[in-house]
């Protein structure tokens, strides 16, 4: 854990977010094999093996995400075949349409899609509002404040779980409650419900905190001499030099919203407002042996955060390096 | 601080921060702080979500110490969740060092590779748990086949008839909790891998040169410099994973169910069903909080372990 210093006081090791080759790929000089320099020849030699023990893990990481689409694609007769049949005779893509018919993944796609969008908003602005406040602004138990917000990180998610749920559902005046919170639902089954106990965290307080002391003082100086208010330095100044970290921030919490799935499946008993991981796990209990349609279900869940990860692939690992350091 | 800046700072900041402040702050309070103080008082009470809580002092814990002592299902589901930990974290934690060295070695192509071994990660429980039963499927399952395979292949070396038999794998008391963690070490290696490499990454270069130039063997280069300075790392990586662990519950949701005969039951999944199937909210409580120290004590030990032998060359 870092040690709380004094205002600006702390230039964080180890950030990060400048990649030494702009790609984020792991820079190769520290490597604790590496030959001397004079071996190099050899070295191209000594590669393979090294390169096969890789590759073997490889297919064992991507197997299973081949067979999930071999099957998805197979007809019905060429799922319970042994031996297995890797590329389907004619692919099925019917497959993909029966299983879009047979539960409502679209409007557990949409649900899921507002879950996750509005987790990462509200994630982004709360985070980096308190962010700001604790890199920036001076005020009385400022440091006796921020470890007890990332002392709440301790705190097992199923400790709070059950009062949590009870207060969602007696929420005075919301899904048809009195003012008391008895009569209706209240907020199970909403977004708001959903995202709420969610829309802040402590590590993407801690995570914004630390790029912000990172951040010249000058700009903000020479903004204040101008006048320029501390909402308008927080939003005119930090956030745009921040790009980096909060598209981190963001990322994280859209795919950890995205692929959340013991919350949805409390909160979200309506199975018009299930959210896809919630809707597939349900699917499943109802079509247990109906693996194409399952399989082609479970593609349909994993195929946008796939894209997300291969799009911002080097925030995510910077994010992951973040965390790692600083534990 | 520059003077400057407290030249012209205002006297309202505090006000200001507070402002900043009070969104997050807010929702800490209302959905962590209250919270846990509701669940230590509902962990004393006896409550179906219908009737108002009732006060029954210390029984919900008198419960779990009963069933602990009578090997109850809150017993299976600690030693399972015990099980769990130990089949995981040594081999996962191990395996993703393994990769992280190889990943740092300079190869080229190594993106790819570290690509590859992270999508695991990003893939949603619920996704991989499902592909997963199906490789696991006793009768037209991948593995089984893998298994046949291997057979032929031993069968032909050896000139003898060698028969690894198909397996049942999930629906089998005795394995299935091996197999999900199986699958729960290839979803989490990515992760630690990533941890591993930003580690490496910070073991300054000119040590192993020195290394090199005195003679040291890779293996010895290893063992002195490599994994002493990755000590923090893996303090944090065991620590991590403890928490995870003990934690665990989508897989088991989805893949089993706690089943078969409560082979697969863990901590949290007895936490759910109890809260919300039973409606014993008060007893589910009071296991929240012995999970709660559980993990609290851990960590403790953990930290405790690793921070002994600190080195530091830099």
């Amino acid at each position: 854990m870092t040690k709380i210093n004094r205002r600006g006081a702390e230039t964080p090791r180890g950030m990060g977010f400048k990649t030494r080759n702009g790609r984020g790929t792991p820079a190769s000089n520290s490597d604790s094999f590496s030959a001397s320099p004079r071996l190099r020849g050899k070295a191209v030699l000594r590669e393979i093996p090294l390169h096969l023990l890789l590759a073997l893990g490889a297919v064992t990481m991507i197997l299973p995400f081949l067979w999930m689409l071999s099957t998805s694609l197979k007809p019905e007769s060429q799922i319970f075949r042994f031996p297995p049949v890797w590329i389907p005779g004619n692919w099925e893509w019917r497959n993909y349409r029966a299983a879009m018919e047979a539960a409502p993944f679209g409007r557990y796609f949409l649900n899921t899609a507002i879950f996750a969008t509005a987790a990462t908003i509200s994630n982004l602005l709360f985070c980096s509002m308190a962010a700001y406040a604790f890199a920036r602004l001076r005020f009385r138990g400022r440091d006796v404040l921020f470890i007890l917000v990332l002392g709440t990180m301790m705190i097992p998610g199923q400790v709070t779980m059950v009062p949590v749920f009870i207060m969602l559902k007696h929420w005075p005046l919301a899904g048809g409650n009195d003012l008391l919170g008895a009569g209706g639902h209240g907020l199970l089954n909403s977004f708001t419900g959903l995202v709420l106990p969610g829309a802040v965290g402590a590590f993407g307080i801690f995570l914004l905190r630390q790029f912000f002391m990172t951040l010249p003082r000058e700009l903000e100086d020479a903004a204040r001499i101008d006048g320029c208010s501390e909402a308008g330095i927080y939003w005119r100044i930090i956030l745009p030099l921040s790009r980096p970290a909060l598209a981190t921030l963001g990322i994280f919490t859209f795919t950890a919203a995205w692929n959340e799935f013991l919350w949805p499946l409390l909160i979200m008993s309506k199975d018009s407002m299930k959210t896809l991981q919630v809707g597939l796990q349900v699917f499943q209990t109802q079509y247990v042996t109906r693996w194409d349609l399952l399989m082609a279900g479970t593609v349909v869940v994993t195929i946008p955060v796939l894209i997300i990860f291969l799009a911002g692939q080097r925030y995510f690992t910077k994010g992951i390096a973040l965390s790692g350091i600083k534990g | 601080m520059s003077p400057n800046t407290r030249m012209i700072a205002k006297p309202s900041e505090s006000r200001i921060a507070w402002l900043f402040l009070s969104p997050g702050l807010a929702l800490f309070f209302l959905f962590v702080l209250i919270p846990v103080v509701a669940a230590f008082y509902l962990s004393f009470c006896r409550y179906d979500i219908i009737h108002s809580p009732s006060w029954i002092g210390a029984q919900n814990y008198a419960r779990i110490w009963k069933d602990l002592a009578n090997h109850g299902v809150f017993y299976l589901s600690l030693r399972n969740t015990a099980q769990y930990a130990v089949a995981t974290i040594p081999i996962g934690m191990v395996l993703a060092l393994a990769l992280a060295l190889l990943v740092n070695a300079g190869l080229r192509g190594v993106t790819l590779y570290r690509t590859t071994y992270y999508l695991p990660v990003v893939t949603s429980l619920v996704a991989v748990s499902l592909v997963w039963m199906w490789l696991y499927d006793p009768n037209y399952g991948l593995l089984n086949y893998g298994l046949e395979l291997v057979s032929r292949g031993l069968s032909l070396l050896t000139g003898r008839q060698v028969l690894l038999p198909p397996q049942t794998w999930l629906a089998d008391p005795g394995q299935a909790m091996l197999a999900i963690a199986v699958m729960s070490i290839w979803k989490g290696l990515g992760y630690n891998m990533v941890i591993y490499l930003a580690g490496l990454q910070g073991i300054p270069e000119h040590l192993y040169e020195a290394a090199v130039i005195d003679g040291a063997t890779p293996w010895q280069r290893f063992r002195a410099i490599t994994w002493p300075l990755l000590k923090p790392t893996t303090a944090f990586i065991l620590v991590v994973s403890v928490i995870g662990a003990s934690q665990v519950f989508g897989q088991v949701y989805v893949m089993t169910n706690g089943g078969p005969n409560n082979a697969t039951t863990v901590i949290v999944h007895q936490i759910f069903q109890n809260a919300f199937s039973f409606m014993k909210m008060g007893y589910a409580s009071a296991m929240a909080f012995v999970l709660f120290g559980l993990i609290f004590l851990l960590s403790l030990i953990n930290l405790r372990l690793l921070r002994g032998g600190q080195v530091d060359y830099v």
